[in-house]
């Protein structure tokens, strides 16, 4: 027997794709296996957008809690200090202060300061703004990932897309209850803000507008617990959560869960100035623009911790810590794109997509064999492969099965079967021809050659270019076709192929063109 | 079995003008159906929102309709049966941008009390993703056809690329006027589908292209659509065999495949038939009205071939030593 190349690379190729496509069939612990798509097993996909350009407004607001740190600190006195538009205004009082002032902005990275006389107005560069932006995507795509590591989800995905975009996957969502509570948890800003209640005017909290409270340069910010009460605060606050090391809940005397959180040596410091020089004084805790509590400031408090009281359940305080200790969203984030599926209705899915490819598969599996013959027997030991060796290679790739590409096999099964009809067509059209069956299927396979290779082609130019253009389901049909294409090159051209060389000896002796071919004599 | 045994060759050619004209009229007609109907642009590219709900029993429609009247987010919104009578739709134009409040969750409340329901599916699609989405299913199919335009025109002959992609636009055009008659939703979906009937049409188009091609070499048949009627004819029962396969497959998609790939079969069965008939009857007289010469396209191989052999021997004198 003569060496026969095609079916020992075809064999490799049955044990290959039998042995990596088992464990996704088997759905065994071992081995890779194909990741189903979140429209198959069910989960929830989000698209979030980044509103970067606040990231720049809170840039600009904790720029002018520095200048005023660092003024009341060393004595200089400034005046109407505030914040205007995309830049910080105020005017110095002393001018032998203008030195250390300098000095103090040259430390700072990426600030533009423009002195007209003793008013000063500091804004950030246009690079800095671009860099705030950019960095408020990628603090948030860490920020959203940590928060989710905590939750104890099975493989979130938080990645970026294109400039300000992040894509969230959360396949492990079962309930309604569960999806709710990842969602609320990314979306929380954790903003946490240390703000000063303004003592002068607090009392007329009640009756002042938005813009008056403004001119005071102060803002009014809801309380957390009773939606009537008001609280007038100074609009620059005194340090914020980017200064927070640590967040735990903790318990207060009447037992109710607290959320402790700890600063770091700067917050620590700032802190430490701010309330001894400003005992008897309300402290407002503000966490995402609500006030939870205003306690008055009994004493200078050192080393930088705090509590932040409130009517939580314990799982929500958990939830709040792990958005605190995480770190706040320097941007908010809102919805551009959500698909959320239920297990039940991916199981549908996948049960009547099963169906049709079972349905499918018998149909042209019989067709095959009825018309063909033995021709149409080997095409289908083939198909038969083509399946496994997707299933195998979809499982090593991580690729994900969507439902478009179940459709996609689906479709594989129909369109594999191409190569092997337009083959057999060659042999038969030979074998019309008066030419013998073993030189038939010589010269069927190398004319037919060009034409599947030219077809298979342009089909992967459509799918590569689908890849390239879709998304999430849409990428996992077009890679389900191009696997598809590839493996029946190799089943359909050369595993045929192959199967034909070792039959070769007993094709020869044979005069039987119905068994081989499905055809009459000539 | 054996269906089509080539005897002579079919005149295929001698009816192209009444092919042509019914390809005309589809054509025409689905583009008439497109400007005035149009496409009903689903989620995916028009921005919106979907709610699938699943009943135990039959869905209360009504009920369903009578209690989401009084939430003014449901202005508007349609709500349909989806494959069973169990199973609803709500679809709306809106799409909220709240993270953390969800259509779902409202839907719930907003339907308490109308019967043992679960809520399977919540699509929102903000409208800058939609139009985002658009832009890049466009942007796919030019490539696409592009991408088939300079990969046949390198392969055959740039007459062939450009009755190729004719043919391609003929059949997307129909399916598209199909699509646009029987009101589908286009989503990604029927996008996919439409790019893959590109692929398929193209792959019956280049088998039989194929074909001419070794005719006009091998054949002494000097009459091109002589040779056209004959390699058409000798691929014709591979044309109807994978067409016949391939639409069983997808007729079995379309029965059992469930609601959500509906769209995707339907485009895709009417992409089968079209493609199949436009391969046949379409791509190649257009090969032949571009006035496809055999005689100057022997000649050019000739010459291909002459220079290959030229540069042959340059290269094994070059390589002897001799110059």
């Amino acid at each position: 027997m003569k060496f026969n190349y095609r079916i020992i690379i075809f064999a490799v190729a049955i044990i290959f794709g039998i042995t990596f496509s088992l464990p996704s069939i088997l759905q065994t612990d071992k081995g890779a296996k194909i990741t189903l798509g979140l429209d198959l097993q069910g989960g929830l996909h989000m698209l979030l957008g980044v509103k970067t350009d606040e990231a720049v407004v809170s840039r600009i607001k904790s720029l002018a809690s520095s200048v005023k740190h660092f003024t009341d600190h060393n004595d200089i006195l400034i005046d109407s200090l505030s914040v205007k538009e995309s830049s910080v205004v105020f005017s110095l009082l002393d001018s032998d202060d203008t030195k250390s002032l300098s000095e103090f902005f040259k430390k700072i990275k990426g600030v533009k300061v423009d002195v007209k006389g003793e008013n000063y107005t500091v804004s950030l560069t246009q690079e800095e703004i671009v860099k705030t932006k950019q960095q408020a995507v990628t603090q948030a795509i860490e920020t959203i990932r940590n928060r989710l590591d905590q939750f104890g989800l099975a493989e979130p995905i938080v990645a970026r897309q294109g400039e300000d975009k992040i894509l969230v996957e959360l396949p492990g969502i079962k309930t309604q209850e569960e999806e709710q509570r990842a969602r609320e948890l990314i979306s929380r800003a954790a903003k946490l803000e240390l703000m000063a209640v303004d003592e002068d005017r607090a009392a007329r909290v009640n009756t002042m507008s938005r813009p008056e409270a403004s001119s005071f340069g102060d803002v009014i910010l809801p309380d957390a617990q009773h939606k009537e009460v008001k609280h007038l605060v100074k609009e620059i606050p005194i340090l914020d959560g980017g200064m927070l090391t640590d967040a735990r809940v903790g318990f207060d005397k009447n037992n109710r869960p607290v959320i402790s959180f700890t600063l770091n040596s700067e917050g620590a410091q700032i802190f430490g100035d701010f309330t001894g020089k400003n005992v008897g004084n309300h402290l407002a805790i503000v966490l995402d623009g609500k006030v939870y509590s205003a306690p008055v400031i009994n004493e200078r408090i050192g080393g930088g911790s705090g509590q932040i009281s409130g009517n939580y359940s314990v799982a929500e305080a958990q939830d709040l810590a792990i958005a605190l200790r995480s770190g706040a969203l320097l941007a908010p984030i809102y919805l551009m794109e959500k698909r959320s599926v239920g297990p039940s209705l991916g199981a549908d899915s996948i049960r009547d997509s099963m169906m049709a490819l079972t349905g499918g598969f018998v149909l042209v599996f019989g067709f095959m064999i009825v018309y063909y013959r033995m021709a149409g027997i080997i095409a289908n030991i083939a198909l038969v492969a083509n399946l496994f060796l997707i299933i195998a290679i979809m499982a090593l790739f991580g690729a994900t099965l969507t439902l478009p590409g179940m459709a996609g096999i689906v479709l594989t099964v129909g369109m594999a079967v191409d190569s092997n009809v337009i083959i057999s067509e060659r042999i038969r059209e030979l074998l019309y021809n008066g030419v013998s069956m073993k030189k038939a299927i010589k010269e069927g396979y190398s004319n037919a050659m060009r034409a599947i290779l030219d077809a298979n082609i342009t089909t992967l130019i459509a799918s590569v270019v689908l890849y390239a253009y879709g998304t999430g389901a849409i990428k996992g049909f077009a890679i389900t076709i191009s696997i598809g294409i590839l493996a029946s090159m190799l089943t359909a051209i050369l595993g045929t192929h192959g199967i034909y060389d070792m039959l070769e000896s007993r094709v020869e002796k044979s005069k039987n063109y119905l068994f081989w071919f499905g055809i009459k004599e000539k | 079995m054996e269906f089509f045994r080539y005897t002579r060759p079919f005149n295929f050619m001698g009816r192209s003008k009444i092919a042509i004209a019914i390809s005309i009229i589809l054509v025409l007609s689905s583009y008439a159906m497109l400007a005035t109907k149009g496409l009903n642009y689903g989620i995916d590219f028009a921005g919106g929102t979907i709610v699938q709900v699943k009943y135990k029993g039959a869905a209360p429609i009504d009920k369903m309709r009578e209690q989401l009247k009084s939430n003014p987010l449901y202005d508007g919104a349609s709500i349909t049966e989806f494959g069973s009578p169990q199973e609803v739709v709500i679809r709306m134009k809106t799409s909220s941008s709240s993270v953390g409040q969800d259509i779902g969750d409202v839907t719930r409340a907003a339907l308490k009390g109308s019967g043992d329901f679960e809520i399977r599916r919540v699509d929102i699609v903000g409208p800058k993703v939609g139009s985002e989405l658009r832009e890049k299913g466009v942007m796919s199919l030019v490539l696409a056809i592009l991408g088939i335009l300079v990969y046949v025109a390198f392969r055959f002959e740039w007459r062939f690329a450009v009755a190729s992609v004719a043919a391609l636009v003929h059949d997307v055009s129909i399916s598209l006027g199909a699509i646009s008659l029987v009101g589908l939703d286009v989503n990604l979906d029927v996008l996919a589908a439409v790019l893959t009937i590109l692929g398929y049409s193209l792959n019956d188009t280049i088998i039989v292209f194929d074909r001419i091609r070794e005719g006009v070499v091998e054949t002494k048949e000097l009459e091109l659509s002589e040779v056209i009627n004959d390699s058409i004819t000798r691929t014709l029962s591979r044309t109807t065999l994978t067409s016949l396969t391939t639409f069983f497959v997808v007729l079995t998609l379309f029965l059992f495949g469930g609601e959500i790939i509906n769209a995707f079969s339907f485009t895709m069965l009417v992409g089968v038939v079209v493609g199949t008939y436009s391969s046949i009857f379409v791509a190649s007289p257009i090969l032949l009205w571009f006035g496809f010469d055999i005689k100057s396209y022997r000649a050019k191989l000739a010459e291909k071939e002459k220079r290959e052999l030229e540069k042959e021997k340059m290269r094994a004198q070059y390589e002897g030593g001799v110059v």
